[in-house]
């Protein structure tokens, strides 16, 4: 058995280190974990994330004390109760709303960033896998929770999503009834999306995060020039007082300082949308109730799955699937696709440099298109930027393999 | 003592791993459609009273059902064009005659992802307002992306009237030569 000092103080320092070894924890998931000087804001994403989903979970929290979910009372339950009965739950609701939105655009920012400064590289590998599965979770969370509202935008997307299922030619209706619970999105479809929304996911999402900061606590983040250095070494320096001289900082309390500045500004931005421009994340169509009869005239995701979205619509069925699950799944095999041994940004690797671009803004028109009726020439341009997509993956290998080495 | 060891090893995982496959069993058929869902999908639809050319949407498996009782001139198209993906086969093969009367009676969900086409009477046709997806009178694709006509449902005619739900004999004619697919 271990020692315990008889006479140390119930939850003073010496009794808890005793009991829960607090100074070593500290040490190794904060004061001393270590972080590189040469970084920008960019690094602050992570931080700016995990922050935003705290948001949405608190906003989701009291949500949940009035949200009816079923399907004649859920409308209603948003859209009356929440909005004008109960005490702030607009504040709430438009937190949630405006939350679910914002958090994809700094995913996006986030993944670019690992993107441009080759921070999927050999040791890292995990790190990007991982973070690509939170965002898998992710996209799932935000798409139940869409379906929560029933309103018109929830019915025909958990319709046409669902569908997606039956694999075109395969004919899968079984598969998709099966999700559904019924031969339509319905009562025991609104019920499990719910249960999906509140609990098994944003489970998965908890769980996730702490693996994707596990992953990163050996290879450490990345840096500005992709330069490999000891950090036990450097480290050494900063504890020796050379903190000028040491190439890195703790992450507690300075990495985290620089953070909750970066944060501080983020939370002034967020918050003006919530408060005076929250209309961008509450679709208008939403606001019609759920009606099997009515097909929307254009329905369209929310727009951080419109590039997506856009890679199925303008081929035929399966073909338009094959794409779509190509593009789904094509970020995870980064580490593997890119192989050049070069860790650094974008700007010094040559050929990828212009890979980068063409991708971010591909993706970009993509997104547009998506959101645009699939009539000429929008429909000819997305077909483009879909074909151009595909293209940029399956070339990559070729382009990274020849790659000088730096 | 590692055969002991081993065996105790591979006892506890077969017995843990045939309670996992039990477990995983009880999820999936917790996740089926209830009997009640299953029970609830017959409808018996009256079309005797149906107006020519004009649209009518009823409502089956909670699904729009499409009832277009066909013009002469409707059939008289139907008669000649084939089938754009069955060559060979004309569309007013996919129509059903009850009486002496033609109908398109289809599940009014695009084939692609399922949106509700709609119907357009000054040029009789269907546009899906998803991805642009088209189809005839007939409810026969025109235009991509959908990649078949409008499915058929199951039905069985009963003297005027057609039981949405049962297989009769001129149903399963139609999956057998591949006109329609199951829904």
């Amino acid at each position: 058995m271990a020692h315990f000092d008889e006479n140390a103080k119930p939850f003073s320092h010496k009794w808890l280190n005793e009991r829960l070894a607090v100074d070593t924890l500290k040490r190794v998931l904060s004061t001393e974990y270590w972080i590189p000087k040469n970084i920008n804001f960019l690094w602050a994403m992570g931080m700016v994330l995990a922050a935003t989903f705290g948001m949405l979970l608190i906003s989701g929290i009291f949500l949940l004390m009035y949200y009816q979910p079923n399907t004649q009372l859920a409308f209603d339950s948003v859209n009356y109760t929440i909005m004008s009965e109960v005490g702030y739950g607009w504040l709430w609701r438009h937190i949630h709303g405006v939350g679910a939105s914002v958090v994809f655009l700094i995913i996006y920012i986030h993944m670019f960033t690992g993107i441009y400064y080759g921070s999927y590289k050999r040791g890292r590998e995990l790190i990007w896998l991982s973070g690509m599965l939170l965002f898998v979770a992710f996209s799932a969370e935000a798409f139940s929770g869409y379906m929560l509202p029933w309103g018109q935008m929830s019915y025909w997307a958990g319709m046409v999503i669902t569908n997606l299922f039956s694999g075109g030619s395969l004919h899968a209706t079984g598969l998709v009834e099966w999700i559904r619970g019924d031969y339509v999105p319905s009562q025991a479809f609104l019920n499990r999306f719910f249960m999906l929304h509140v609990l098994l996911i944003p489970l998965a999402i908890i769980g996730l995060i702490v693996f994707h900061f596990g992953t990163l606590r050996i290879p450490h983040v990345n840096n500005q020039d992709g330069e490999e250095f000891d950090f036990d070494a450097e480290a050494e320096k900063w504890k020796a007082g050379q903190k000028k001289e040491s190439k890195v900082i703790p992450f507690n309390p300075v990495f985290l300082s620089k953070d909750v500045f970066v944060m501080g500004v983020y939370f002034i931005l967020f918050f003006f949308l919530v408060f005076y421009n929250f209309e961008f994340a509450m679709d208008p169509v939403n606001f019609d109730p759920a009606n099997p009869l009515k097909t929307p005239t254009h329905i369209y995701p929310e727009w951080y799955f419109l590039w997506s979205y856009e890679i199925l619509r303008p081929f035929s069925t399966n073909i338009g699937l094959i794409a779509f699950a190509f593009a789904q799944v094509i970020f995870f095999a980064l580490p593997f696709l890119d192989r050049s041994p070069n860790v650094a940004p974008a700007s010094r690797r040559g050929p990828f440099k212009y890979w980068f671009w063409i991708l971010l803004v591909d993706m970009l028109i993509l997104t547009f298109m998506g959101k645009l009726p699939p009539v000429k020439p929008w429909g000819t341009i997305g077909y483009v930027a879909a074909v151009i997509f595909i293209i940029l993956w399956i070339a990559l290998p070729f382009i990274t393999k020849s790659e000088k080495k730096l | 003592m590692a055969d002991r060891r081993d065996f105790m090893g591979m006892a506890l995982g077969a017995f843990t791993g045939l309670g996992a496959l039990g477990a995983l069993y009880a999820a999936k058929r917790t996740w089926d459609p209830l009997p009640s869902v299953k029970a609830a999908g017959f409808t018996t639809l009256d079309v005797s009273k149906a107006p020519e050319g004009v649209l009518i949407t009823e409502m089956w498996r909670g699904k729009p059902i499409f009832v277009l009782k066909q013009t002469k001139e409707m059939v008289e198209k139907a008669k000649k064009k084939e089938i754009s993906n069955a060559k060979g086969h004309k569309e007013i093969e996919r129509l059903i005659k009850i009486g002496d009367s033609y109908f398109m009676i289809t599940v009014g969900l695009c084939t692609h992802l399922g949106c509700i086409p709609g119907y357009r009477p000054e040029t009789q046709d269907f546009l899906c307002a998803c991805h642009g997806g088209m189809y005839d009178s007939t409810a026969d694709v025109t235009k991509a992306p959908p990649p078949r006509g409008l499915d058929i449902p199951p039905y069985k005619i009963d003297g005027n009237k057609l039981v949405l739900g049962e297989e009769g004999p001129e149903y399963k004619k139609l999956v057998e030569t591949g006109l329609t697919q199951r829904v």
